[in-house]
């Protein structure tokens, strides 16, 4: 690999540590939902996919089955695998660097990856390991903290995390409803969510917004 | 194995697999255009639900509470392109005073 460029390197770092940052957000929240401090440190470690670590916690968390919260935790991973199947031709990776490829093949690396596209392939690929690795570290750093900053807090409510936890969510998703489209699915979603919520056992209503983006995505768009 | 570490290590290992799988399928079965405009909805449409159930309901139920205010706040701040950590700063603080309040 030639000299990382600056530009490249710059910008892994600072969404690393932004996203690592949240970290502390989600430490706080599996401890609030019940989970221990070493199941929420593997949950980042070994899950290391903020919206499916979020999504087992949330849901489990509300009272729903393992199951649900896997299959909502699942779901939500499922992207990762079509980052995969982007970035493993540039990668060009076997064996054992083709599984640590695969661990740190998240939104930030792959969105790194390929806003670098201009600056060529090596710094395409700098992009991704760089903030893949430093994602890595902040996140689990900050899970950390997080997990123990929630546990001699108290009752998460009366600092405000059960609110936080949520925005933190919205804030995901937000870059993402750039237009009217998105932003009807969303609203659409968060409703049927909520109406199926009493109905259905916890973890279902929100996997069942999966069959509205179907149904979105189905027709061909102008 | 309680019901808390199956959850934890079966995320892990479906997360895993699903993150390999991507790394070593080939390409060519990717080229549905229909498949790929799905799939970039799918997040966007489980997130937004997520945001939904986690400030309005609470076990099952529907629950009014501070929560709203404080994703309220955020929404705003949002909307302002505040960062992404006022963001959530914003709905914690608003949360936490209404629930002392």
């Amino acid at each position: 690999m030639s000299k990382v460029n600056r530009a490249t390197a710059t910008q892994s770092l600072s969404v690393s540590f932004t996203v690592g940052l949240y970290g502390t957000a989600f430490g706080a929240a599996s401890i609030a939902a019940g989970f221990s401090i070493l199941q929420t440190c593997l949950l980042s470690l070994l899950t290391f996919s903020g919206a499916s670590q979020f999504a087992i916690v949330g849901v489990m968390g509300a009272g729903g089955s393992a199951i649900s919260g896997i299959a909502t935790a699942s779901l939500l991973g499922i992207r990762n695998g079509l980052y995969g199947l982007r970035m493993a031709p540039l990668l060009k990776v076997r064996g054992v660097k083709r599984v640590i490829a695969a661990q740190v093949t998240i939104d930030e690396s792959t969105g790194v990856a390929i806003g670098q596209e201009d600056l060529g392939i090596d710094a395409m690929k700098q992009g991704f390991w760089l903030t893949g690795f430093g994602v890595y570290l902040f996140w689990n750093f900050f899970t950390l903290l997080g997990a123990l900053g929630a546990q001699a807090m108290g009752n998460p409510s009366a600092w405000g995390l059960d609110a936080a936890v949520p925005a933190a969510f919205l804030g995901l998703v937000w870059p993402r409803l750039l237009g009217k489209f998105e932003r009807t699915l969303a609203a659409s979603a968060v409703i049927l969510a909520i109406v199926l919520s009493p109905i259905i056992s916890a973890g279902l209503p929100i996997i069942a917004t999966a069959l509205l983006a179907v149904a979105f995505g189905w027709k061909v768009r102008s | 194995m309680n019901a808390l570490w199956i959850g934890v290590l079966g995320t892990s290992a479906i997360a895993f697999t699903l993150k390999y799988l991507g790394h070593s399928i080939p390409e060519k079965y990717l080229t549905n255009p229909r498949m790929l405009r799905i799939n970039t909805l799918i997040p966007i449409a489980l997130l937004s639900a997520l945001v939904g159930v986690q400030t309005i309901t609470e076990k099952g139920k529907w629950v009014i509470d501070q929560r709203l205010a404080g994703v309220a706040v955020a929404l705003i701040a949002l909307s302002l392109k505040a960062p992404y950590f006022v963001v959530v700063i914003s709905a914690a603080i608003t949360s936490a005073v209404i629930y002392r309040i």
